[in-house]
């Protein structure tokens, strides 16, 4: 046994209002400046759709994530010697075009253009070359705009349904999206830490979080194809590459990341989840409609004195055990099984869990009218978003897996019905549960998690040990006029 | 006197250069040191330039190398005149290569806004440097055969002089301008090396080819096992 602790996160789909809110968060505090306009470490797409960059999850373009070849695992991009050979030109390098052109607009035309018969315009310029540009794409290019045959019509997830679905998808009164905020998943199997040619990607042992070197990297971008998300960003003025680094200076000072710290809809949960890293590879090698389930299992119960004793064996700091135990990400992905891994088949192991959503899933057509459905576990079958496009988003197409968690979704819904309308009657609410595998505390409790909490147990950042680490280790003197962490020269290209 | 400069003084200046500041800019300015790629700007003519440039610019290389360190053994794969020529069609056809790629590789920093938004004056001397290298190259290889026979004789060892610390100019002082200007200009390269891109010659990642997938870094020292 080998217990490493992972601060990993849920996101509860439902509750996402896309406001972008927790983007721009992350783009102030990280991402505002030259070369990096075009990243956004946290996006947030609507689904179906095509997504950032354009088709992020085709990886028969992209080459991202792991595949297995015979028994063994193996980037997709290529074995070591073959990324090696392909280094001088990366075949499946995604380029600006797949995310967009940064611009902004020529505001000062407006107030200096000299009098005359026309109204000035602020005209569009690239933020690459200063010149007037056509704006083609944007960040959100296709927010909202499900159901549009350019854009939702090209989801590679929506490819892979029948007709028949894809008709059912996309018939004008029932269109149906959802919005799906990303950033990285800080993977246990990382496939941009795996293809780093330079081996400037690593994990923090202690917490789990993935970070790129930035006096490691050589800028030999093979990080970008290898992760699947695409959550590694070229920076084309600086050479290297950059990632969410789930604001790990704001964890260390006991904040939650400025994502979660922001979100309007309180979608965002945190916390720390042990699992056995002995076991990694093993659970990358199953089949896709077994990943899901197998994740789960290298997650262990912080509760078991066997496991705390083991983790204490393996290093992992008592506070980060205690830490563990008030995890709402172990309650969401363990104890009530309701939240899922996005697309598991790339086989890296992602830590962000989602809570698939049920509201665009359960309302019903009714002769033009939308109403939820009044028999909740038959119509799971005639769901307005196919069961199995959502299990292709979070169970590698294994559906018993996304049906089973509305189950208890709606276990929770009847619950909460018979308790705020009365006109449930209490053996229909016991049945749900059973239906669902939920006891009713559970119940509550999901209910509870989902809808009271406030922050401090929605988000139970772990202490980090880190300054204390730094100054066991280091004169403090030495370091006080240091800005405390990372670099101390601007991000820019000096030579 | 002119040659003692420009073939017994500047290759020590070019040297110490990319040694001296080689070494300040690693150890101060590690942040600095990357191949600076800019496929994500431009991809489709870069594959043109960059694929062929590079293979047949190592390969190039080797053989000078080679030619220069172990020259004996060199001479003796030469001895045969099969292999000679086998050897001169080679180096003129990976010549060729890399002339047309470069070519290539300035045309899109010129054609390409994005790319020309990126390009810096560095940027420019080391690929008009390394244009004037692969051209006079190739235009000896075309006029005065047999280069991989008579650089044995010649610029073997002179380089063997300057390591010896006693620069034997001679040998270089009789041949053609061209090659004189491309041995100068190959320490040109040298000089230019610490300040530009060219840097990341050095950082060939061949130890990917043996370290494990996933690296954990842990910020204590770990567990007492
Ligand atoms: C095995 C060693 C080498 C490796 C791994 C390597 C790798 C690379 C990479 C990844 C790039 C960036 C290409 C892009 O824009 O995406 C590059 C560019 C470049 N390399 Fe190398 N290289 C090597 C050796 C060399 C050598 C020996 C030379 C010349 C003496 C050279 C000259 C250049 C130049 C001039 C560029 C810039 C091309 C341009 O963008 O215009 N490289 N190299
Ligand atoms: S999601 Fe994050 S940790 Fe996972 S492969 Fe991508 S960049 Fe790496
Ligand atoms: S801030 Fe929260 S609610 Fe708003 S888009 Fe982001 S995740 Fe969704």
């Amino acid at each position: 046994m080998n217990i490493r602790a992972q601060v990993s996160s849920v996101f509860h789909l439902d509750k996402c209002i896309g406001c972008h809110t927790c983007s721009i968060a992350c783009k102030n505090q990280w991402t505002d400046r030259k070369g990096a306009e075009y990243m956004w470490w946290n996006n947030v797409e609507t689904k179906p759709g095509t997504g950032y960059p354009t088709k992020w999850e085709d990886q028969e373009q992209y080459k991202g994530g792991w595949e297995m070849q015979g028994e063994t695992l193996q980037l997709k991009i290529g074995g070591r010697g073959s990324t090696l050979g392909k280094i001088f030109h990366n075949p499946s390098l995604p380029t600006m075009d797949d995310y967009y052109e940064p611009f902004t607009f020529r505001y000062d035309d407006l107030t200096s253009a000299p009098a005359g018969k026309d109204q000035p315009t602020a005209r569009p310029v690239s933020m690459v070359t200063g010149k007037p540009m056509k704006i083609e794409a944007g960040p959100n290019w296709d927010d909202d705009l499900s159901g549009s045959n350019i854009y939702a019509a090209n989801d590679p997830g929506v490819v892979k349904l029948t007709d028949e679905e894809q008709r059912q998808l996309f018939a004008i009164e029932k269109m149906v999206f959802f919005h799906m905020p990303r950033i990285c998943n800080h993977c246990l199997n990382a496939g941009c830490v795996a293809g780093c040619p330079s081996g400037a990607i690593y994990k923090r042992g202690e917490d789990g979080i993935v970070l790129i070197n930035q006096d490691k990297c050589r800028g030999w971008r093979m990080c970008v194809s290898a992760c699947p998300y695409k959550k590694t960003y070229y920076g084309w003025t600086t050479g290297k590459s950059e990632k969410c680094i789930l604001c790990y200076p704001r964890q260390e000072a006991g904040q939650a990341p400025a994502c979660f710290h922001s979100c309007v809809g309180r979608i965002r949960y945190l916390g720390v989840l042990l699992y056995d890293a002995d076991r990694i590879e093993s659970v990358a090698k199953q089949d896709d409609k077994d990943l899901a389930a197998a994740q789960r299992d290298i997650i262990l119960d912080p509760f078991d004195p066997q496991v705390i004793e083991d983790a204490k064996k393996s290093g992992v700091a008592a506070q980060v055990i205690k830490a563990a135990q008030k995890s709402p990400v172990y309650k969401f992905v363990k104890e009530w099984g309701i939240a899922l891994p996005l697309h598991p088949e790339f086989r890296t192991l992602p830590m962000l869990f989602y809570v698939p959503p049920l509201l665009p899933v359960m309302s019903m057509d009714n002769q033009g009218k939308q109403k939820m459905a009044d028999d909740f576990f038959t119509t799971l079958e005639q769901a307005r978003l196919p069961m199995q496009y959502l299990a292709g988003l979070f169970a590698g197409g294994n559906e018993e897996e996304v049906k089973a968690v509305y189950r208890k979704l709606i276990a929770v819904r009847i619950q909460r019905r018979s308790v705020t309308v009365g006109d449930l009657p209490a053996a229909e609410v016991s049945k749900a549960c059973s239906v669902a595998k939920l006891s009713t505390e559970a119940v509550d409790a999901v209910y509870r998690m989902t809808t009271l909490t406030r922050i401090k147990e929605r988000i139970v950042v772990p202490p980090m040990l880190r300054e204390e680490a730094i100054e066991a280790g280091m004169d403090p003197h030495q370091h006080r006029q240091e800005m405390g962490f990372g670099s101390r020269r601007a991000p820019k290209r000096r030579w | 006197m002119t040659d003692m400069i420009l073939f017994g003084v500047f290759p020590y200046v070019a040297v110490a250069l990319m040694i001296g500041v080689g070494i300040y800019r690693y150890t101060v300015d590690r942040y600095s040191w990357s191949s600076q790629s800019s496929q994500f700007l431009e991809s489709r003519v870069l594959f043109w330039g960059s694929v062929p440039w590079h293979y047949a610019i190592l390969v190039i290389l080797l053989a000078h190398f080679l030619a220069f360190l172990v020259p004996s053994a060199w001479g003796v794969v030469l001895g045969n005149p099969l292999r000679l020529y086998l050897l001169e069609v080679t180096g003129l056809a990976l010549g060729i290569s890399t002339l047309i790629a470069v070519f290539l590789l300035i045309f899109r920093r010129i054609n390409n806004a994005r790319v020309s938004a990126v390009t810096t004056v560095i940027d420019w001397l080391v690929l008009v440097a390394l244009l004037l290298q692969v051209a006079t190259g190739v235009y000896i290889a075309f006029t005065l055969r047999w280069g991989s026979v008579w650089y044995l004789h010649t610029a073997t060892p002179w380089l063997w002089s300057l390591i010896k610390l006693d620069p034997q100019v001679h040998y270089l002082a009789a041949m053609p301008m061209v090659v004189k200007l491309h041995t100068f200009n190959a320490f040109m390269i040298i000089a230019l090396f610490p300040f530009s891109r060219l840097v990341h010659v050095v950082s060939v990642p061949l130890t990917y080819l043996s370290r494990p997938y996933q690296l954990v870094v842990w910020y204590r020292e770990r567990r007492a096992d």
